[in-house]
């Protein structure tokens, strides 16, 4: 799995209730749900983001709700992967099982800044910032949850037979 | 090797003589839920699977509390969703508007959960039910569907945090003290991926609704679950409201815990949680006049009969303050009902607060109680995040049931000494 894209940062603490506002969970629409992602932490985000891009926060993001929603709506919105120093852990899961790629490395979370241009290399474990020439390490994930993703995520994992 | 209860409770479910911290597992499951906000979602996922039916009918259970009764036409198509799905598939356990509660209420009053038991819910606060001595969690919607297709979720063992609880409660203090103070001692990732475990002879002067509370705020702290030792109020509450058997699992004297943090309840003050996060607290003695709006007493945290007779008995008699709309909402219908009947609902229509039916409604900013920018509310719900419940400029402030009452009496955040 590997992406390039410029990024967008934001801090710790990132809620899923500001990922997607409670007030459009009245929809399952994809689009309608992305149509509406981040707005009540960056009112710009669906204006600035591109197909691709990458996203970059602080600890626990995605704490709170349990709405999948909120991975939906950012993987709608063109995100191709999101970096963060921790994960809330439901928001971790729902990301593997609905196949938006997300890697915690704390020190990349730190180093990288708002607009770098980022490639991340996650089969070989390499995000690198192309704007500093910087690189970081990251942990791969267990075989377990790499074969969920490497299926197209937990539906397709148990439609294949590969969880019964 | 030694296991802490929910390591036991996952090693059962996963046909495992044991398990271990880090571990994944795939673990069977006794109760699968959803609502009508994370339902929908799941059933278009489970609709991909092709299957007829669920795992097992009588343990998939749907509640329609968040924006029911419906909140708009699009809350009104998703309910419609839930209830063709549910009578389609013949599912036992489908409570809709006259039937339903604030699904983590209504589940342990309808004995659907018993301890011993695996539950996964698409609702963060689906960790209420550790109070029961249940392993209970909450997934999101792919995982429901896959619950409901397969009825089995995976999981990576949590390591715990110990709370060793002394001491008992003072008066006017209740278990969302305890869990306030808790969540601001270890920050609202302070059991980030793991188990929270509440044990000690402090236990016995909890009720149930108070450890109901503790565990739903479990995942303000990031656990997974939140789980209370078994004891004999436990077993109590079981059989008044289920058939089935509760299977009690303690945890190993010897298990290995990442922390183990010692509780005296006796020190616990009224305490309340600023914007924007539940780990902002204060104790009531400690703030300064921090005038309000609106108060909301209610929600799967603390809409429990004893939260609404408490609040009640602190509102008897008075009025709210001129500037303040109070927002009552028992969580059940069972609960609604004993609140007419032993007339709290004519206490609290007296003073000027409103009575609502069940419905989740405000507390995620759905509806029944929208703040507008700049406006402040005092609420027993769970989250205070910007925007949580109405404008991103608006202000959430947790507190008890106590407190609650007290500042819509007084119109500011005020402890329930002063107005009793």
């Amino acid at each position: 799995m590997k992406f390039t894209g410029t990024v967008l940062k934001y801090g710790d603490n990132v809620d899923t209730d500001v990922i997607i506002p409670a007030r459009y969970l009245n929809t399952i629409d994809k689009k309608e749900l992305a149509s509406h992602c981040m707005e009540d932490i960056d009112l710009d985000f669906t204006k600035k983001v591109k197909n691709g891009d990458i996203m970059v926060a602080g600890f626990n993001f995605g704490c709170g709700s349990s709405r999948e929603h909120a991975p939906i709506a950012i993987k709608e919105s063109g995100i191709s992967l999101v970096i963060a120093k921790s994960f809330a852990r439901i928001f971790y899961r729902n990301s593997i099982n609905i196949g938006l790629a997300i890697v915690e490395c704390p020190a990349a979370a730190d180093a990288i800044a708002n607009g770098d241009e980022v490639e991340a290399d996650l089969d070989n474990g390499v995000i690198l910032d192309k704007t500093t020439g910087e690189s970081f390490k990251t942990e791969p994930f267990p075989a377990f949850i790499q074969e969920i993703i490497t299926n197209g995520g937990l539906v397709e994992s148990i439609k294949k037979g590969i969880i019964k | 090797m030694a296991m802490t209860m929910t390591q036991k409770i996952l090693a059962a479910h996963a046909g495992l003589e044991k398990v271990e911290a880090g571990q994944l597992v795939l673990v069977s499951l006794d109760r699968v839920l959803g609502n009508d906000i994370t339902s929908p979602v799941a059933i278009r996922e489970f609709n991909k699977f092709g299957f007829d039916n669920v795992y097992d009918k009588d343990k998939v259970t749907m509640v329609m509390d968040h924006f029911a009764p419906n909140k708009d036409i699009k809350a009104a198509v998703q309910c419609k969703m839930c209830r063709d799905f549910c009578s389609e598939k013949e599912i036992t356990h489908f409570y809709d508007v006259g039937r339903m509660g604030i699904e983590h209420a209504l589940l342990p009053e309808k004995g659907l959960v018993v301890a011993g038991d695996a539950v996964i819910g698409a609702d963060s606060h689906t960790c209420t039910y550790g109070a029961l001595g249940a392993f209970s969690t909450g997934v999101g919607s792919t995982d429901m569907a896959c619950g409901m297709a397969i009825g089995k979720a995976w999981f990576k063992v949590p390591s715990a945090i110990k709370f060793v609880l002394k001491g008992q409660l003072n008066e006017h203090i209740s278990g969302k003290d305890v869990i306030l103070h808790i969540i601001g001692k270890i920050g609202v990732d302070g059991a980030l991926y793991k188990s929270m475990e509440f044990c000690g002879e402090g236990l016995r002067s909890l009720t149930i609704y108070d450890r109901l509370t503790m565990a739903n705020m479990a995942i303000e702290a990031g656990a997974k679950n939140g789980i209370f030792e078994v004891d004999e109020q436990t077993i109590e509450y079981i059989k008044a409201h289920s058939d089935r058997e509760p299977v009690i699992y303690k945890a190993d004297e010897d298990a290995a815990y990442d922390e183990v943090i010692e509780i005296d309840l006796s020190q616990i003050k009224s305490t309340v949680a600023f914007p924007h996060l539940p780990e902002n607290t204060h104790t009531t003695d400690e703030i300064g006049e921090i005038v309000i709006d609106q108060v909301v007493i209610g929600s799967c945290t603390n809409g429990h009969y004893k939260d609404i007779e408490e609040a009640a008995m602190i509102i008897k008699g008075k009025k709210v303050a001129k500037n303040v709309r109070a927002i009552i909402i028992p969580a059940t219908q069972d609960i609604y009902l004993k609140a007419v009947e032993n007339g709290l609902v004519k206490i609290f229509v007296e003073a000027g607060c409103v009575v609502s039916t069940p419905t989740c409604g405000p507390c995620l900013g759905g509806y029944m109680g929208i703040l507008a920018k700049g406006e402040r509310a005092v609420a027993t719900t769970n989250r205070n995040f910007v925007g949580r419940m109405g404008d991103v400029e608006s202000e959430v402030y947790l507190a008890s049931p106590a407190v609650a009452a007290a500042s819509a009496i007084l119109g500011r955040i005020a402890d329930p000494k002063e107005v009793m």
